[in-house]
């Protein structure tokens, strides 16, 4: 029967009007409204939901909530398949399909369950110690082997597509956590007038008050909750999240926090799945409360075995019956557990405790006992009793755990922060001041009973008001219970048979009891060397114990073995949240050139550089590849002319008195001789003395210069002028600013460069290296002469609003003459061809001597780089020297990133002569031609030597020659 | 001869999604002003001033926007002559500018920028240098629900898209 499970009246979170249908590894199962998947199993009586970590055993829910180490699901939404889903946490939808995981063949067959007969083996250690011979069967088959049978949750394999989002909050209040505490902090804060942000992992606040119900100020708890949550709500200065979990504490008040936005309902093509928070906040209050832990022993694992603190909750939030019922206990809150279950009508088969408790109730208790057993296959069916009479198997349909309470302090750990141990509680306390800014309240470190939290939560917000310079007023604490909370440590049950500690890596006390025999003995090892605690969970619910169970082992005592350590995230994070808008095209930003619809619609091809979108070549009737196209296109430059859209290349203006000063400063040259309208090629070297970037610095006027950079360099360059600027020079009258996005500027090339800028109606009377304003169809524009081709060359600047047009114009006019656009492809074959150098050259390694440019850095005056520059291993013999490279037999390929050798010597890393870093191949000289850096290369012109690329299987004979091929006196750019 | 038509930044706007929309900005001319070191400003810029770090300084529809260390970006008027007191360079052409307005605009902007948006941290009237999603970006706040955003003129399709998939995923949660 659907809903079979579910006691009528119980359910503080599911709308019984509300059916909601969905699937379970294809089974159709209905629940309600306000359901997660795990209550609604549950209450249609499935509680076999998933199948552990190694040795494939039978799991179900144990918890209510995230920190649940056994209830693995997938979610599949379409073509997205979303492993290691806790079922605890997943709200059902309408026609949400739900996988177990980690089985191969049915969940209640799964004949991977073979690894649990073959437990004796799989020990900790056991890979370390089996898998050792051959050696080279690890990666090839081992590895492979044990990750298919050992695991979580399947990928689909597929991009995740969906929409996911990141966002940033600001507050001056940041409540982590609305159970008593943190709603009666947040409350006191509010009222205040702080800004609040109060964030809440699960769907509704409240925290324990929904699922143990006390009376709070004369109210059932989740009245005042929700009473407390409504005038939350109200006050415009409190922002509540929900469905979030903080994830992290970082530097600076900042913490991350994970929402579930859209994950809870049918996949939508808009919302969100789940949205990554930066909180930032001037101050924090951690009320995390507590979380339950289990106790050891044999068999403690079954489908049914769940903490106390889980059952509840089932009931109180989902109205899920857990059938008749044995509370294994050894602290107080487990008794009050069995008395509430019996208030609404659970029948408590048992409540076994192992302290000599003296009570009596409306059920059996054990005193002095310890359950050493369970029994069920597929789900639990009885519970072994060891009590002063002997040994009971009592039937049972839920086994409660309750061994006590760990504060929930993990955030306030984050900062590698060490906690303190409370002999008082049997748990670690947070220590004070872990986190700057962050103060912990209520159970979140130590302070259990209902009343504790509600006063602590309201003097630690008090004291953060102060902090933030408010004032608290008087604080309005409710009545509540304050029932003592005792406990008698009691971690594991020494009965023989395997004892959990880890449900989600399946650790059990003898795996931690072999590790610390091994000397595995520091809890950092430990973990490591049985894998306790590393699980998705982390360890929530073992940790402790696991330590306990150590320290036992080691007899150091719990507080000298120490915890290991807590690092974020709280939850787990799906890189897709983290990553969020990052996918596909969303990774960097695009640089779209004003010619960028003229150039796709020629169908140019498009390389990305610099974030900047390029094109490649443009393509023309009958070519077939790119070398077709450059062939052509590098041709009509040398014969007639081309247009290439260069505004990419970075443009800072520089102006001042001392514009002129500063610019000697950050070039190797002089720039202050140079006169106006005039431009100067220039060289910037780094502090370290290596060549930075290149370009031309134009003079246009008195006091003000424009310098081009490459287009990778533009922004190095600009943040390497501030930087000498603000560092050395502060005081002087200059102020730089970027111009590259202001200017659309083209380059026209070739002997017919003067007669298209003649059919545009300019007059261009520029000597080489000139630069001058001058108007184009009524807009101020800029032309220089500079060519970058070898051939007579013209830049033509505009205000960007007019680059598509003037581009268009261009193409045109270059077409009337013989020529046409040309793209990165044939602009590379051409500057090699002039031996001129790019980012491949100047790589951060190679000096101005190195590329020939010595000469360039004056010894008249200092400059940025100049002194290091200078160091002897800079300047010593036997540098690799810029060269070009002719292959000796002229139909052969070079290669960029081949390394060059000796003829006679092998290719061999002791060997190496040299490198390349470009190539191309020259139509102008029907060859393939390289430039490159080669040991003492100025002296070996002339010489032949091998240039070999492993990756690409090349080994070619090359002539060393002067790096500039074509027209090397340069009279075809002059005119 | 040549003939120079003008081309937008930006097409296709505005756009409305949700409580929030986006739309083309023109701010007239634009000229950065970067005073060199203790220049007095005050008589060559009256009646505005140079502003303080964040600070806005209007006179009717011309503005003066701080828009960096040591530099403003003047809107709506050409710069007047400052010869010797700041470097003057047209900046007119080097950005993107949209508004973004509507109850959910400070919404939207907090899905792209780590700026504290509450009006008390980020009050109308001042601005801010700050990056939107990888976008560099200069933002300025005309009202508790106005924004104006200007990045450079080469990303503006980018700007456009991040600004798109923000107030998709704010409408998205404002539906529910």
């Amino acid at each position: 029967m659907t809903n079979a499970h579910r006691i009528p009246g119980k359910g503080l979170l599911i709308d019984r009007s509300r059916p909601v249908r969905f699937a379970f590894d294809g089974r159709e199962v209905e629940g309600f409204q306000g359901d997660t998947l795990a209550s609604a199993l549950l209450a249609n009586g499935t509680r076999l939901m998933g199948r552990s970590f190694k040795y494939h055993r039978p799991r179900g829910a144990m918890t209510a909530g995230s920190e649940d180490p056994s209830s693995l699901v997938e979610i599949l939404d379409g073509a997205q398949q979303t492993p290691n889903v806790r079922a605890t946490v997943q709200e059902i939808y309408e026609g949400m399909q739900a996988r177990s995981q980690n089985h191969v063949g049915p969940l209640n067959f799964d004949l991977l369950a073979l690894n649990d007969l073959l437990a004796p083996f799989f020990s900790a250690g056991f890979y370390y110690k089996t898998f050792m011979w051959p050696r080279a069967f690890w990666e090839k088959l081992y590895e492979p082997l044990i990750r298919r049978a050992a695991g979580l949750g399947r990928l689909s394999g597929l991009h995740d597509e969906s929409i996911y989002e990141k966002a940033w909050a600001h507050c001056d209040l940041l409540v982590i956590g609305a159970g008593p505490a943190g709603l009666m902090a947040a409350l006191s804060a509010a009222r205040a007038g702080a800004d609040v942000i109060v964030v809440e992992e699960d769907v509704r606040l409240g925290g324990r008050l929904l699922a143990d119900q006390p009376m709070v100020g004369g109210m059932a708890g989740p009245v005042w909750a929700e009473w407390a949550a409504d005038e939350l709500a109200s006050l415009p200065n409190v922002r509540v999240m929900t469905r979030t979990t903080v994830t992290g504490a970082y530097d600076d008040g900042t913490y991350g926090a994970l929402e579930r936005v859209g994950l809870h309902r049918a996949p939508s093509d808009t919302l969100p799945r789940e949205c990554f928070w930066r909180i930032v906040a001037k101050r924090a209050i951690l009320t995390t409360g507590a979380l339950e832990r289990p106790i050891a022993h044999p068999d403690n694992d079954r489908p049914g075995v769940m903490l106390a603190s889980g059952v509840t909750a089932h009931l109180a939030k989902w109205g899920v019956n857990p059938g008749r019922v044995v509370v294994f206990s050894n602290n107080d809150s487990g008794l009050q557990t069995a008395r509430n279950l019996t208030a609404q009508g659970v029948e408590i088969a048992a409540y076994v405790d192992p302290r000599p408790v003296s009570v009596l109730e409306d059920f059996p208790v054990y005193a002095n006992a310890q359950v050493t057993g369970t029994r069920g296959r597929l789900g639990l069916r009885d519970v072994a009793i060891r009590h002063a009479g002997g040994t009971s198997m009592i039937e049972a349909r839920t086994l409660a755990l309750a061994g006590g309470w760990n504060p929930t302090l993990h955030l306030a750990c984050h900062r590698n922060g060490r906690p303190t141990w409370d002999d008082s509680i049997a748990a670690f306390v947070p220590t004070p001041g872990m986190v700057p800014g962050l103060s912990v309240a209520g159970a979140a470190r130590g302070r259990f009973s209902t009343a504790a939290c509600l006063a602590d939560g309201a003097a630690v917000a008090a004291e953060a008001l102060s902090d933030l310079g408010l004032t608290a007023r008087p604080a309005d604490v409710p009545d509540a219970e304050d029932t003592p909370y005792a406990i008698a440590p009691f971690w594991a049950v020494e009965a023989g048979g395997r004892a959990w500690l880890d449900f989600a890596n399946d650790v059990t006390t003898k795996d931690v009891k072999l590790a610390a025999q091994e000397g595995y003995s520091s809890v950092e090892h430990m973990k490591r060397y049985t894998t306790q605690g590393m699980a998705p969970d982390q360890g929530k619910s073992s940790n402790v114990a696991a330590l306990a169970v150590l320290a036992e082992a080691t007899g150091q005592g719990i507080p000298a073995t120490g915890t290991t350590t807590y690092r974020p995230p709280y939850v787990p994070i799906s890189i897709a949240a983290l990553g969020a808008g990052g996918r596909a095209e969303g990774f960097a930003p695009q640089r779209l050139l004003t010619s960028d619809a003229q150039t796709r619609s020629m169908g140019a091809p498009m390389i990305e550089a610099g974030l900047w979108y390029r094109p490649s070549y443009f393509p023309q009737g009958g070519e077939t590849s790119w070398r077709a196209a450059c062939d052509r296109e590098v041709g009509q430059v040398r014969n007639a002319v081309g247009v290439c859209d260069v505004s990419t290349l970075g443009k800072i203006d520089v102006q001042g008195p001392d514009a002129a000063r500063f610019l000697d400063f950050i070039y190797t040259n002089t720039m202050s001789t140079l006169p106006l309208g005039r431009v100067r090629y220039g060289l910037m070297l780094r502090e370290d003395g290596f060549v930075m970037d290149d370009g031309t610095c134009a003079r246009i006027g008195d006091q003000q210069f424009v310098v081009t950079t490459t287009t990778a360099g533009a922004g190095q360059v600009m943040r390497h002028m501030d930087f000498i600027h603000q560092a050395f020079c502060a005081g002087w009258d200059v102020r730089m600013v970027s111009v590259t996005e202001g200017w659309a500027q083209f380059a026209v090339a070739g002997p017919k460069a003067r007669d298209l800028l003649a059919a545009l109606g300019i007059t261009a009377d520029l000597p080489f290296m000139g630069c001058a304003d001058i108007a184009l169809g009524g807009v101020q524009a800029r032309l220089f002469r500079i060519s970058f081709s070898g051939e007579e060359g013209y830049e033509i600047a505009v205000p960007t609003r007019y680059g598509a047009a003037l581009f268009a114009q261009l193409v045109s006019a270059a077409e009337a003459l013989g020529g046409c656009a040309y793209g990165m492809e044939a602009l590379n074959v051409l500057r090699v061809e002039k031996g001129f150098i790019t980012h491949a050259e100047i790589h951060g390694r190679v000096t101005a001597g190195d590329v020939g440019l010595g000469k360039m850095v004056s010894a008249k005056k200092d400059c940025i780089g100049k002194g290091a520059s200078l160091r002897p291993g800079l300047v010593e013999e036997g540098r690799e020297q810029l060269v070009g490279l002719m292959p000796v037999n002229q139909g052969e390929v070079l290669s960029a990133g081949a390394h060059l050798y000796n003829e006679s010597d092998p290719a061999k890393r002791e060997h190496n002569q040299g490198y390349v870093t470009s190539v191309a191949p020259s139509p102008t000289l029907g060859c393939w031609l390289g430039i490159g850096f080669l040991k003492n290369g100025r002296a070996r012109h002339g010489e032949v030597i091998r240039l070999v690329d492993g990756l690409r299987g090349l080994s070619v004979l090359v002539e060393v020659c002067n790096p500039v091929f074509f027209d090397p006196d340069g009279g075809r750019m002059r005119g | 001869m040549a003939d120079l038509i003008s081309q937008p930044a930006l097409t296709g706007l505005p756009v409305t999604l949700g409580r929030a929309t986006v739309a083309a900005l023109d701010p007239g001319r634009v000229t950065s002003i970067a005073p060199y070191p203790g220049r007095d400003l005050s008589t060559a810029l009256a009646p505005l001033r140079f502003p303080a770090p964040g600070e806005v300084v209007s006179n009717g529809s011309i503005r003066l926007v701080w828009a960096g260390r040591e530099m403003a970006f003047l809107l709506g008027a050409p710069a007047p002559d400052l010869t010797g007191l700041a470097a003057v360079t047209d900046q007119s052409d080097g950005w993107v500018w949209v508004s973004l307005e509507g109850d959910d605009a400070a919404a939207v902007l907090a899905r792209l920028s780590p700026l504290d948006l509450r009006p008390a941290s980020f009050a109308p009237g001042t601005a801010a240098r700050s990056t939107l999603n990888h976008l560099p970006a200069l933002i300025i706040r005309t009202s508790e629900t106005r924004f104006e955003l200007a990045s450079f003129r080469s990303m503006a399709g980018t700007l456009k898209e991040e600004l798109h998939h923000a107030m998709q995923a704010v409408a998205a949660r404002a539906a529910l």
